[in-house]
């Protein structure tokens, strides 16, 4: 199962092991890390699962849809360029390792 | 005393009341009681992508079996509350068991209305996942299905029934799909679509009786299926709050704290009668954010903190490609602004009520709802040029 180092926004470090296909949103939640809300569910309908990607990793992700771009916008904290929604990406084999900080607020 | 907190039912309400009261620091006991025997897991996912099969049931738990035990919560699942004791402060289970309370909070939710014509003991409901369940293994077999009621959850259920390829047809009473809570030009691109992807509406169309497969209205058309579900409203989980003499009318009368006609008793989400300040009125909401926002709100008051209960009310549903966002509530407008492209399926719709704006649904253009979101909440009206003109940036207006 590829692991997934979280980063709590008071810097606090969780490495977890997530099996294939969950998201990065899905992650955070199951294993109560701090930070994350995710009120929708992961329908990409409420941007509470705001992360920040670390930025080698940027070029692993699956491509954003212009929905989640449009959510980001709209996010309570700010949008950088490794800004995604958590529940928008889904861990892989290539993932393995990534490192997931989360925001102050949602 | 010390303070024991008990919830009744772990649906979107119970559980954030139990996660916030640890968040917020409380260290003493709490019961966390549902009568279902699944972990807590979200509903709204049961009618899009758990019944699609795009999301796992471990996908929709609200949190690992783990952190409930991580946290000193006291899940006791399949345990039904037949009674209220609230001067023993005490609740009772079917079998005669007492939990004994300083302090509780009813999130009982909403059950299901059922039709009661002749015929209709077939019919399924969508509201548990012991019902997605059993939805989902009919749902294999049919071939030919039919849904009692246009609004959100049929609606929905008659989309992912389509993209499984079955002859699926939509019965709803009213003149429009979900014509309680929605203007034409929203409710005429969900008719359109559903019917370009093959679904059959019937509008104004009243379920008379349901006879060997066949639903007969009441104007004489005859629908067969081989599998009926219906999606007709819900009613407030109230027995126990009723029974014990606590102040209800179309749910638990609640104050700005959550609480009831009973000082620690609070009640909280679907089951809970409020005046809302977006409404201008006293109402229930049916929604992810009504529920986890009075959990927080009763969760504050448990603790010491007063922070009425102020939330600007929001909802969604998914329907193909269609995805809808409603901010604030629209009942009561007296004219509404666009902004975007209707044809394109890719809009908003502002509604005022005395110029003042009090509600945003936006169709496929998510940066205006989260945008609405923080306009109703500071309440602030654009006008009409700055909604009309997308080269406007509405978070501008927000300083
Ligand atoms: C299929 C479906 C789709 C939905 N889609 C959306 C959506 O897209 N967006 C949205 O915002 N909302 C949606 N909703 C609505 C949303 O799920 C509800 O508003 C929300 O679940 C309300 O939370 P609650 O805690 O008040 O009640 P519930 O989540 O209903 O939880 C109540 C719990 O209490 C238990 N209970 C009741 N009485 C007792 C008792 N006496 N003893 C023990 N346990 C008891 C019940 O069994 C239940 O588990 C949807 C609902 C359904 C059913
Ligand atoms: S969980 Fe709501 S947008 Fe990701």
């Amino acid at each position: 199962m590829p692991k997934v180092i979280y980063i709590e926004n008071n810097g606090t470090e969780h490495q977890v092991d997530l099996p294939l296909g969950a998201t990065l949103m899905e992650g955070a939640v199951q294993n109560d890390i701090k930070g994350i809300v995710a009120e929708c569910g992961g329908s990409c309908m409420c941007a509470t699962c705001h992360i920040y990607v670390d930025e080698q990793f940027m070029g692993l992700l699956p491509e954003m849809e212009e929905e989640e771009n449009e959510m980001l916008e709209g996010a309570t904290a700010e949008r950088m360029s490794n800004s995604r929604l958590g529940c928008q990406v889904r861990i892989s084999n290539k993932l393995d390792g990534v490192i997931v900080r989360i925001p102050e607020k949602q | 005393m010390s303070v024991k907190v008990v919830i009744i039912g772990a649906g979107h309400g119970g559980v954030q009341a139990a996660a916030s009261l640890r968040e917020e620091g409380f260290e003493g006991e709490m019961v966390l009681i549902s009568e279902e025997n699944d972990l807590p897991y979200q509903k709204p996912p049961l009618s899009k992508g758990y019944l699609q099969g795009k999301q796992s049931e471990e996908a929709i738990l609200f949190r690992s079996p783990h952190f409930f035990q991580n946290h000193q919560i006291d899940l006791r699942l399949g345990v039904n509350i037949a009674q209220l004791d609230t001067e023993g402060q005490l609740v009772i289970t079917k079998e005669g068991e007492t939990i004994d309370y300083t302090h509780l909070i009813l999130a009982t939710g909403a059950t299901n209305r059922k039709l009661t014509m002749e015929g209709a003991a077939d019919v399924l409901y969508l509201r548990t996942l012991a019902d997605a369940k059993a939805i989902a293994h009919r749902l294999d077999t049919a071939r030919k299905i039919a849904i009692i009621g246009g609004g959100f959850i049929g609606l929905e259920l008659a989309a992912l029934a389509q993209e499984k390829c079955k002859e699926v047809s939509v019965i709803e009473a009213q003149s429009r799909l979900m014509e309680r809570v929605l203007p034409a030009v929203i409710s005429d691109v969900f008719q359109k679509t559903h019917e370009e992807c093959g679904v059959q509406v019937h509008l104004n169309a009243l379920t008379k009786s349901i006879e060997n497969h066949c639903i007969i209205t009441k104007e004489g058309k005859k629908i067969e299926a081989d599998l009926i579900l219906a999606g007709i409203g819900v009613i407030p989980e109230t027995s126990l709050a009723e029974e014990a003499g606590i102040a209800c009318e179309n749910g638990i009368l609640v104050n700005e704290f959550q609480q009831t006609s009973v000082a620690n008793i609070y009640a909280i989400g679907d089951c809970a009668n409020h005046y809302n300040a977006f409404a201008q009125k006293r109402i229930r909401l049916e929604s992810v954010q009504n529920a986890v926002d009075q959990a927080k709100t009763a969760v504050n008051h448990v603790l010491g903190k007063t922070q009425p209960y102020h939330a600007v009310p929001w909802f969604w549903t998914n329907q193909y490609h269609l995805k809808l966002q409603m901010a604030g509530i629209s009942a009561g407008f007296d004219r509404y602004v666009l902004r975007g492209d209707v044809d394109a399926d890719k809009f908003s719709v502002y509604y005022f009520q005395e110029n003042r704006l009090i509600a945003v649904d936006s169709l496929n253009r998510p940066a205006d709802h989260l945008n609405a979101r923080k306009l109703l909440a500071a309440q602030i009206s654009p006008t009409d040029a700055q909604i009309g003109d997308l080269n406007v940036n509405l978070n501008q207006l927000l300083g």
